[in-house]
């Protein structure tokens, strides 16, 4: 499995937006999240962002902290959902990142928290209360088992702390794209189109705007704006929370063939018909 | 060993991180970081500045009714007493005295100055018991700000009174159905709010913890509990106190009162948590007793968690004391072994409240009666007539119906 910088440099080549859907482990449990990480791979998922259930996800909003909520009280562990991916990641294109609170790493321990999911086949980290001045050893240790340690940009981040955090992240830079929690918005606003022309003023790494986005109308605009990659976390989330087993998996297939739609040029759509 | 000049050095700040030792530091998404970055600077720009100050000393004196006694309990004292007379000698700082009832209105009033002066037009806050709810809705009401208290629904059942006087001054109190709907819950969903409306919101953090620079700004906000007890000692008596007594939940009572004296090594300093149904029961909120070392709401602090790193309810009669993380000064005083933390069963805390009530009029805040409850442990074990000063850090109004639900079944 290539690593997050180097299948970005693949999709980049191609002219290609990254599709990156987050879906949270363990809701509504193990099995379905397997089978939903398997066809968000199949049907255009570039990377997925896999959340482990957290009792206090600051950074989360009422969608997502649901889903936190129910997978806990189903019992769901790190060691069970390594154990799954263990099994799903060798039959699935896409890199896994995984978003997860500061925490539950630092109980384990950082290194064995990070030998553990190295092992699973694991590429990235999204750790949302992590900042800079506190991420210095997990990214020195990640570096050293492969992982690469996606730190995040808000609208409120000085020029002086986009460059220090654009020079530190791996992977990719990590837009927040609204002054809040993660969750459903109406609307993308205006200022993610010059927050990226800022960051992209002092960095050439892919930069993956997220929070907020939950239509393919707004992740063609966030494209539009210049972004290497998409991130839709909340609509993914709801989807896997309504309806029969069968519906939700369902919801989740077609979300993510019309959201990848969205993102692709007409010239890369023919190439994949004509196949 | 750490000398005590090192202890002194590290408790009048913390490092560039913002930690006391480990301890500390900022661990809370990037959207907050230059408005913790800007609430640093204002705090250091504005807390000595003249006007400030001036501003501060007259609504302390006036408005909050500073200095707080420092008062004998002749009654409580004669209870402790050895057979021939000689015993402990116990002093209350009383600042269940102050305009709302507890300390917390020094950090409130503090705070919201430094909030005019930032240009915030809108407050928020947690509140466990009510108490910092209070203080915070009483202080906005006074300079005309918006305020917005996030409480957990529990927590809103058993402090009903609360909830109404918050409502009264014209704050909205927006219920946490989160978890088990405790003081946790209401702090992340503070956070939560911040995190969105953080360009035109401050935050009145009420507990000497979460993210650096709060832990720091609450404490010298309440630091004023010290040294008037040291002024008043001198006065009384010639010395310092030999004993500090406080409870401890997230624990800006017992910094208020211990950070004055840090550097006094002839001064115990003992802090007492909620031990709950007892500490080797699953209901309990002792973190410095029973916790691990984690980071919870901004901080890296004891923390009560599972063998999975999932932050564990807590649990306490006191709805103030009902958290499972505590200030990373706390932490730290208590690696480095500077000051002693022991924990007490709410039948205990219970018990002390009524022996309070009975023996000195004076109804404690259940908080408050968990320090009370500890000199039954502690005064047998004195030699001499060392003087004791126990933080009366808030009053009991507030707890009555919740105490009488028990004793009256």
């Amino acid at each position: 499995m290539t690593s997050i910088s180097a299948h970005f440099q693949t999709l980049r080549d191609r002219q290609q937006c990254a599709l990156i859907p987050f879906i949270t482990a363990g809701d509504p449990n193990l099995k379905t999240t397997a089978e939903a990480l398997r066809i968000l791979d199949r049907n255009g998922a570039d990377f997925i962002e896999l959340g482990i259930p957290y009792s206090d996800p600051l950074a989360d909003g009422p969608v997502i902290q649901a889903a936190a909520t129910r997978a806990l009280q189903k019992g769901t562990k790190l060691e069970q959902v390594l154990e799954m991916l263990e099994a799903v990641i060798p039959t699935m294109k896409a890199p896994i990142i995984l978003f997860t609170y500061y925490n539950p790493i630092l109980h384990r321990g950082i290194k064995t928290f990070l030998l553990k999911i190295a092992a699973a086949g694991v590429r990235g980290l999204v750790v949302p209360d992590l900042p800079l001045e506190e991420a210095e050893e997990l990214i020195q240790t990640a570096a050293s088992f492969g992982i690469e340690v996606i730190l995040l940009v808000a609208p409120t981040s000085s020029k002086d702390r986009i460059l220090a955090i654009a020079r530190q992240s791996q992977g990719f830079i990590y837009l927040v794209s609204v002054t809040g929690v993660t969750g459903i918005r109406a609307q993308i606003q205006d200022r993610v189109k010059d927050l990226i022309t800022d960051l992209r003023s002092v960095t050439d790494k892919p930069i993956g705007v997220g929070f907020g986005i939950s239509a393919p109308e707004q992740a063609h605009q966030v494209m539009e704006w210049g972004a290497d990659a998409v991130i839709v976390g909340s609509a993914f989330v709801k989807r896997l929370a309504e309806g029969s087993p069968t519906e939700r998996l369902q919801a989740v297939e077609k979300f993510c063939q019309e959201l990848k739609a969205a993102i692709t040029p007409v010239s890369l759509q023919q190439v994949g018909s004509a196949k | 060993m750490v000398s005590i000049q090192d202890i002194k050095t590290a408790t009048v700040q913390p490092d560039s991180l913002g930690r006391f030792g480990k301890f500390g530091g900022k661990y809370v998404p990037e959207t907050l970081m230059p408005a913790l970055s800007e609430l640093e600077a204002a705090f250091h720009q504005y807390r000595n500045e003249p006007s400030f100050q001036a501003e501060l000393q007259n609504l302390l004196r006036d408005y909050v009714g500073r200095p707080s006694p420092l008062y004998f309990a002749e009654r409580l004292t004669t209870n402790y007493a050895r057979p021939d007379g000689t015993g402990p000698q116990i002093y209350l700082k009383r600042e269940d005295l102050n305009h709302t009832g507890a300390h917390k209105i020094n950090n409130a009033l503090a705070q919201v100055l430094l909030a005019k002066r930032m240009g915030k037009q809108r407050v928020i806050a947690e509140t466990g018991a009510g108490q910092h709810g209070v203080a915070t809705a009483t202080v906005c009401a006074r300079f005309g700000l918006r305020c917005v208290i996030y409480m957990g629904v529990h927590d809103m059942e058993r402090q009903a009174l609360n909830v109404f006087r918050m409502k009264l001054m014209g704050a909205e109190v927006h219920p946490v159905e989160a978890g088990t709907g405790t003081l946790k819950d209401a702090t992340s969903e503070a956070i939560r709010d911040w995190v969105t409306n953080v360009e035109t919101t401050h935050y009145i953090l009420g507990s000497v913890a979460g993210p650096h620079p709060y832990p720091m700004i609450v404490r010298d906000f309440h630091a004023v509990i010290g040294v008037e007890t040291r002024a008043q000692s001198q006065e009384k008596w010639g010395g310092l106190p030999d004993i500090l007594l406080a409870c401890v939940g997230g624990g800006s009572n017992a910094i208020g009162l211990f950070n004055e004296f840090v550097h006094e090594s002839s001064v115990r300093l003992i802090g007492v948590e909620a031990a709950g149904e007892g500490v080797d029961t699953e209901k309990h909120a002792a973190t410095l007793t029973k916790g691990k070392i984690g980071v919870l709401h901004g901080a890296m602090s004891y923390l009560l968690q599972d063998d999975d790193g999932q932050v564990i309810e807590a649990h306490s009669i006191s709805a103030g004391l009902d958290y499972p993380g505590v200030g990373p000064e706390h932490s730290y005083l208590k690696d480095l072994g500077r000051a002693e933390y022991y924990s007490v069963t709410d039948k205990q805390a219970l018990d002390a409240f009524q022996r309070l009530s009975q023996l000195e009029g004076i109804i404690p805040a259940l908080e408050t009666a968990h320090a009370i409850a500890y000199l039954e442990t502690l005064c047998p074990q004195l030699k001499g007539n060392p003087r004791i000063v126990i933080n009366c850090s808030g009053r009991g109004d507030k707890d009555v119906q919740t105490v009488a639900k028990v004793l009256i079944p």
